[in-house]
């Protein structure tokens, strides 16, 4: 089986998020990148995927050059093969990121694409269903539990306290979240592994689309308060009284 | 977090940060007595988010500086009595055969300070660490009581022990924003709790040093620097050990790296990236820390070099595919541009202490000297190399700090030449002559910031003169950062003379009603002498113990000029300053005045064809200054010498420093004049004639009776330090500084091998010397004395074996040499009877 994961690039951040002078970017000078959880997630399950019905493990990202630390830690992980659609420096919008992915898709030919459910930084939740559109494939979204064999795949979610379960014929488009699996870290001959992995380059145009940055905000966020409960074996009623009442006891 | 208002209104300390050094400081301080302390963080405890809270937390003992090796032994003492050290063992592997040359210095050195050390075969290597590849080292160096320690619950156990005996208030959660200077002294402490008022800061900050230290208007010399590790697991073979650790951690030295068993993972640290500095002002605040502000995020191309190294190691181990790498950083260390702590008060602001640049392996010692050093007591560990007020302006510069902690950083584990120089920031401080030296091919060594001749590569002529007596040393490692051309510098300046550039000379003024007073309380020597006269003294500390030693000229009635070696000038002049009288007032003239000697026999002869002035025997005495005219130029003359020869220092104005060279020049070659560098000047010409030296025999560790300089007569005066020096007279004294010669340089191999210090020596079975006091005997000062023809060694020896005559070893490189005992006190081996010099 060939799956694609698609990841992308966006900003670690710790408890507070500070922004550049001009309100353009998150100041990650001093934080760094990384992928979204769902996206670490994305990448174990079809590395798992493979492990168990053969196959291989493409990684895909749309970013800068500097994205393809991505790509490594993806390779890392047990992807195979990597690809990067070049931006420069512009950020592209839901839209056209889709067109990209499906070029790729188009060209290469898989059986199953995977992508995190939500972008960590933009939060559009629309890539993996205007990806599956433009393919004509067909698509579950917020995944927390897939099972697939060569046929095809059984993709479950909750929702509002129900399990949905969809059956989907390949190829198609899955979308998955943080809890699908625990992700594994990479081994030291896998990063060596992904040092030496070439990385396949191709630059899609940038198309302007109906949503526009002005600027980013840190919204205010309630403050948190400590409460001491007490000191020593003094505090003990107190604390079963606190844990009673968020019915963890 | 605290809230405005919660700080207490007065303090006698606020220590500021809680990491390893603030917590054991706090501790220490209310062990002498302290009450009303205050500790501040801006972080939670006990992991406030500095470098403590992400250290590897292992501790080699073996250092090369005496210093560092005795910090790092009262440290791991301290860590075994809170109970959180844990003995691994530890090797350092070698790759390369340079490398197991340098783990032979690394086990004698360990033999001098007493570390259990020994050579081990790969094999043996492998019996100890299974998993690492034989095949890849070609030996190790075995030191078993390598441990690890458990920093975090050392400093709560510490910050406890201190709030539980009613001393201490703790302040979490609150940010220091200023502190106040009033007079030059430190008011108070602004903290997001509130003011408190207080006559002592201390910055045990870490990475964030710099930016605390700037509070006050002072410049500390440290830079945070970024340290990679990553943390790989589970690993199934250390799946069933218990507690941290049960192998010994291996330093890979040759690739810069460690690997160290934590818990189910190892860890694997790496020194051999670029260096990633990362300015204080930068380092992100907890809040927007996605680990803790001292974790950044790791920069996987920087390390991924190392990984394979890593692997190639240890192939099995880290090359399992279940194994993952869990955790990775790019950790803040702090770095200072010469490798040594900030320790002590910043030479700025009174009441201003710096408890910074400690690592883990010696926190608690740093934290105990800084105590002892408030607390005005001569600290337990003798620190001076640690001073806070050691650094010029030039090397507190963040320019200076960068450059030199780059420079250090991939040192860390390297082979570092005990003479080998440092490349970046220079030339800072040149000599108004150094063009002339140029000329002469000088070769250039740096002492606080000055451009110093070595030797002089133009003297290769005068080598052909002495061919025989060069005493040339065949191995590279002992002829590194050496020529015999010294050697010849230094036959020259005894058949003839030499001119010797000591621009770098520490100048100090004392002048005003008071001045007289102040000299007396520092020195050992009587300084009520008349004008014109020139004292060689020693400084003490409170327990006699040695804290400079120089010069005085008394220039007047009030002014008394003080001249001392660039490398403590700072330090001595900020032990000046805290010791001034009222009415008596220092002044640095460094920048003023150069210093050009003139020694050797021809000396009078050269000074007296370019002086209309008296300069014989009769007319200029041993002992004695006096303005003199040279070539148009008024010169301040003293006839005193640190090379046992008839001759002058001419300290001269700085901007005719050139015309004085240039005419005594002229005059002297005729008359075999010779231009000599600091190789003869601090080591030959010296150790002839048993000169000691401040850092190398004086130290705080021992006496003047032990360094064999007892005046018969002890001053009236009082004077720093004269109640111990008269209880040290009173006592035979437990070890005697000696001169020994070496008996044979042969080396197991064959070679002649000539030492270089800091040896250990031995009685001639090879045991460890020790005396009353448990002091081990080293060789602290080493070099040719081409007169002689013998290759000289200091060291204090136990009383018992500082008998003439007696024959020694002195292990170097793990050979052991025959030495013998020349002198038993300071009677030069040259010239004894000092004829030369009062000539």
């Amino acid at each position: 089986m060939d799956i694609l994961v698609c990841v992308k690039r966006v900003p670690t951040v710790g408890g507070k998020i500070a922004v550049t002078p001009d309100g353009q970017e998150v100041d990650t000078r001093m934080s760094g990148f990384t992928i979204s959880p769902h996206e670490e997630c994305a990448v174990e399950e079809a590395v798992q995927i493979t492990e168990r019905l053969g196959g291989t493990v493409s990684v895909l990202t749309l970013g800068p050059e500097a994205a393809i630390d991505q790509l490594r830690d993806a390779l890392a992980l047990g992807a195979g093969r990597a690809v990067l659609l070049e931006t420069d420096g512009r950020e592209f919008g839901p839209a056209a990121t889709a067109a990209a992915i499906a070029a790729e898709v188009r060209s290469h030919g898989y059986d199953l694409v995977l992508l995190g459910n939500e972008a960590s930084d933009t939060g559009d939740y629309q890539v993996g269903i205007r990806l599956a559109h433009a393919l004509g494939w067909p698509v579950a979204t917020g995944i927390k539990n897939l099972t697939t064999s060569a046929d095809g795949a059984v993709a479950r979610r909750e929702y509002r306290g129900t399990e949905e379960s969809y059956e989907l014929p390949l190829p198609a488009v899955i979308t998955v979240k943080e809890g699908i699996n625990l992700p594994r870290y990479p081994s030291l001959p896998g990063r060596l592994r992904a040092k030496r992995a070439p990385v396949e380059r191709s630059a899609p145009a940038w198309q302007p689309e109906g949503l526009r940055k002005q600027a980013l905000r840190v919204p205010a966020v309630a403050g948190h308060q400590a409460v001491i409960l007490g000191r020593g074996v003094d505090a003990v009623p107190e604390l079963l009284r606190v844990l009673g009442e968020l019915g963890v006891l | 977090m605290t809230s405005p208002g919660d700080a207490p209104a007065r303090a006698s300390a606020v220590v500021i940060g809680a990491g390893i050094v603030g917590n054991s400081l706090v501790h220490h301080l209310a062990l002498l007595g302290w009450r009303d302390l205050v500790l501040v963080d801006k972080g939670p405890m006990p992991n406030p988010g500095g470098s403590t809270g992400h250290a590897s937390n292992f501790i080699f003992p073996i250092e090369y500086s005496k210093m560092m090796f005795e910090l790092t032994r009262d440290s791991t003492e301290q860590y075994r009595e809170l109970g959180v050290f844990t003995q691994s063992g530890g090797i350092e592997v070698a790759r390369t055969q340079a490398r197991m040359h340098e783990l032979r210095r690394r086990c004698s050195q360990a033999k001098a300070w007493g570390i259990p050390a020994e050579l081990l075969s790969p094999g043996e290597v492998g019996k100890l660490v299974p998993y690492l590849d034989e095949s890849v080292i070609g030996g190790g160096a075995h030191f078993p009581t390598v441990g690890v320690v458990d920093s975090l619950r050392a400093g709560t156990l510490m910050r406890e022990q201190a709030q539980r005996s009613g001393t201490l208030a703790v302040l979490a959660g609150t940010e220091v924003h200023g502190i106040s200077v009033a007079a030059g002294r430190v008011r108070a402490v602004a903290t997001s709790a509130g003011e408190i008022e207080t006559d002592n800061a201390v910055i045990c900050c870490g990475v964030w040093s710099p930016r605390i230290a700037r509070m006050a208007g002072a410049r500390l010399a440290l830079t945070p620097v970024v340290h990679q590790m990553i943390s790989v697991g589970p690993i199934t073979l250390f799946a069933d050990t218990p507690g941290e650790i049960s192998y010994p951690i291996v330093r890979d030295v040759d690739t810069n790296m460690y690997e160290r068993q934590h818990g189910g993972d190892m860890e694997v640290g790496s020194y051999a990236h670029r260096p990633i500095i990362v300015p204080p002002d930068e380092i992100p605040s907890i809040e927007q820390s996605a680990a803790s502000p001292t974790e950044l995020p790791f920069t996987a191309d920087d390390f991924d070099p190392q990984l394979a190294q890593a692997l190639e190691l240890m192939p099995d181990l880290l090359g399992d595919e279940r194994a993952g790498i869990r955790y990775a950083i790019n950790g803040l260390i702090s770095m200072t541009p010469d490798g040594h702590p900030v320790l002590g008060e910043l030479p700025e602001v009174r009441g201003l202490w710096s408890a910074a640049a400690s690592w883990i392996k010696e926190g608690p010692g740093c934290g105990r000297a800084v105590a002892e050093l408030m607390s005005g007591r001569v600290p337990t560990v003798d620190v001076h190399e640690a001073d806070a007020a050691r650094f010029y302006p030039h090397q507190r510069t963040v320019a200076h700090v960068r450059a030199r902690a780059c420079e250090g950083f991939n040192k860390m584990y390297g082979i570092v030449h005990p003479a080998e120089q440092w490349e970046s920031e220079r030339p800072v401080r040149v000599s108004p002559v150094q063009e002339r030296e140029r000329e002469l091919g000088a070769v250039f060594f740096e002492t606080a910031g000055w451009e110093r001749p070595h030797w002089y590569a133009s003297n290769s002529a005068v080598c052909d003169r002495y061919a025989g007596r060069l005493m040339e040393r065949p191995a590279e490692w002992d002829s590194r950062w050496w020529s015999p051309i010294i050697n010849a510098e230094h036959l020259a300046m005894r058949d003839a003379c030499a001119l010797v550039d000591l621009s770098a000379f520490a100048v100090l003024e004392i002048s005003g009603p008071a001045a007289l007073q102040a000299v007396q309380t520092l020195s050992v020597a009587q300084l009520n002498v008349a004008a014109g006269r020139v004292v060689y003294t020693s400084w003490l500390d409170d327990d006699g113990g040695f804290r400079a030693d120089l010069t005085v000229m008394r220039l007047g009635e009030d002014r008394f000029r003080v001249v001392t070696g660039g490398a403590t000038g700072m330090s001595d002049a900020a032990w000046v300053s805290g010791h001034l009288p009222p009415g008596a007032f220092l002044a640095d003239l460094t920048s003023a005045w150069t210093t050009i000697g003139l020694w050797g026999p021809r000396a009078r002869d050269v000074l007296a064809s370019v002086t209309a002035d008296d300069v014989s025997h009769d007319g200029f005495g041993f002992g004695t200054c006096r303005e003199i005219e040279v070539g148009g130029v008024v010169v301040l003359a003293s006839r005193i010498s640190y090379v046992g020869e008839l001759g002058w220092e001419l300290h001269v104005p700085i901007e005719q420093g050139l015309r004085v060279w240039d005419t005594v020049w002229a005059a002297g070659r005729p008359q075999g004049l010779i231009p000599a560098g600091i190789g003869v000047y601090g080591t030959t010409g010296r150790l002839e004639k048993g000169y000691r030296a401040f850092g190398f025999e004086l130290t705080q560790e021992y006496t003047l009776p032990e360094a064999g300089m007892t005046r018969p007569k002890v001053k009236e005066q009082p004077f720093i330090g004269k109640e111990a020096y008269l209880r040290q007279r009173a006592e035979p004294p437990c070890a005697v500084l000696c001169t020994l010669t070496v008996d044979s340089h042969a080396s197991a191999d064959g070679t002649l091998r000539y030492m270089l210090g800091g040896e250990p020596v031995l009685s001639p079975g090879g045991e460890r010397l020790t005396d009353a006091k448990g002091r081990p005997s080293y060789v602290t000062s080493v070099g040719s004395a081409p007169s002689l023809g013998k290759h000289l060694l200091m060291a204090y020896l136990p009383a018992g074996h500082a008998v003439e005559g007696s024959t020694l070893a002195v292990e170097y490189l793990g050979d052991r040499y025959p030495v013998t005992v020349a002198v038993a006190g300071s009677r030069p081996l040259f010239d004894p009877s000092n004829e030369r010099v009062r000539s």
